[in-house]
């Protein structure tokens, strides 16, 4: 076979593999729609955040708006603090938006669900979400009804 | 009993002195690199032998496993309901192990075996020598060409058999068993991270493409320059980069998913 025929086919080889790259970077993963770090950061700070990890996503209304970018624990307020990437187009979530954490399915995968609220001015990079509802645990659900039903 | 301990001995040293030869020629090999530069054609015409000749079995391989997964795969999820993940586990499969893994494999089979078996025949017939007389570096004219094209290969070919087995998964899970087409795609893109996921796959082939093709070269390089010394050098490339791509692929899961 002669150089030109083998330089050819080489070339269809590496644009195919390229594209290959290509195709399962814009398809299969996330850097299409939640690459990066475009996006600004709000703080949240639950008492409890039940299953909640990094990279769990963020919705609003049930559609995905972000991810959870890092979580660790606040040894002032001695809360969890939910660090939270948004992306840009969201960019006018009311102040006292109200952030909380929901259960995604039988399999308990947990996200963090936000609810606008009604207020004029909007979320900015940096700012804390202030109003915050814990995540529901299982056991101090059961708890919970036991003492109560104790009680009757 | 002293003639035991000779003999145990004997392989100690011999296994030493074969992973020391081994680790010279690998710096030789990465020093003559450079002169690449200057003549990409020889890179250009090995990746044609290593790249485009493994392009069909890899192609196969990747469309069978992907299809295989997504009817075993769905087998159970259809029982959690949950038959709509199927997308993500396939993806995170054939991305983060199936893909790198297989592919290394194969191309320990089909390229590694024949670059040894071209060295190995190369260094019988007395090629090497014979370069070396006319003061061309075979370093540089035959086992650098060869050591890159592989490298470069390598990640190609395993992003290749990834995207086909995703498609493979996408006919049988969503064309032949009814998963719902939207949920496939949409779960997977949100579950599956680029640099997670897509780049420690990548990283992962480049590895094993640098461990095969040194493996395949230097066992042509060290063979005894005969027909059945050819053959058995052949039969070892294959076992030990098979076993080092299985092995390094167990620590480079370690390192990367477990932080």
């Amino acid at each position: 076979m002669n150089s030109r025929a083998i330089e050819i086919l080489v070339g269809f080889f590496m644009a195919l593999g390229i594209a290959a790259l290509v195709m399962l970077a814009l398809q299969v993963s996330n850097l299409a729609s939640f690459g990066g770090d475009n996006g600004y950061r709000v703080e949240a700070y639950f008492e409890d955040i039940g299953g909640l990890k990094v990279r769990s996503q963020v919705a609003v209304g049930g559609v995905q708006v972000g991810k959870v970018e890092s979580i660790d624990y606040d040894m002032d307020t001695f809360k969890a603090r939910v660090t939270i990437n948004i992306q840009e187009q969201y960019n006018s979530f009311p102040l006292d938006t109200s952030a909380n954490i929901y259960t995604a399915g039988l399999l308990c995968e947990q996200y963090s669900g936000l609810e606008p609220g009604g207020d004029v001015d909007f979320l900015t990079d940096g700012d804390v979400i202030e109003i915050t509802q814990s995540a529901m645990v299982l056991e101090r659900l059961i708890g919970q009804y036991l003492f109560s039903s104790a009680g009757k | 009993m002293l003639d035991r301990l000779q003999g145990l001995g004997k392989t100690g040293i011999g296994f030493l002195e074969r992973l020391g030869r081994g680790h010279i020629f690998l710096a030789r090999l990465l020093l003559a690199l450079g002169s690449l530069v200057f003549k990409p054609g020889l890179v250009i015409r090995q990746i044609y032998s290593v790249g485009v000749l493994t392009l069909i079995i890899i192609i196969v391989s990747g469309l069978f496993v992907g299809m295989v997964l997504a009817l075993q795969l769905y087998n159970t999820l259809v029982g959690f309901n949950a038959e709509e993940s199927l997308g993500v586990v396939l993806a995170l499969t054939l991305l983060r192990e199936l893909g790198p893994v297989v592919t290394g494999l194969l191309f320990a089979g089909r390229a590694g075996s024949a670059l040894t078996a071209e060295i190995g025949l190369m260094k019988a017939t007395e090629q090497l020598s014979g370069l070396e007389m006319m003061a061309v570096d075979p370093y540089q004219r035959i086992f650098a060409p060869r050591f890159l094209a592989a490298v470069v290969a390598m990640p190609l070919l395993a992003a290749m058999f990834s995207a086909v087995g995703v498609l493979g998964g996408y006919l049988v899970g969503v064309e032949l068993l009814g998963v719902d087409s939207g949920a496939f795609w949409s779960q997977m893109q949100s579950n599956v991270d680029f640099n997670m996921d897509l780049m420690n796959g990548v990283i992962k082939s480049v590895v094993f493409g640098l461990v095969v093709a040194w493996i395949a070269i230097f066992e042509g390089f060290d063979c005894i320059p005969t027909s059945e010394g050819v053959s058995r050098a052949t039969t070892r490339t294959v076992v030990n980069a098979s076993l080092a791509v299985l092995g390094l692929d167990f620590l480079l899961t370690a390192l990367m998913f477990n932080a």
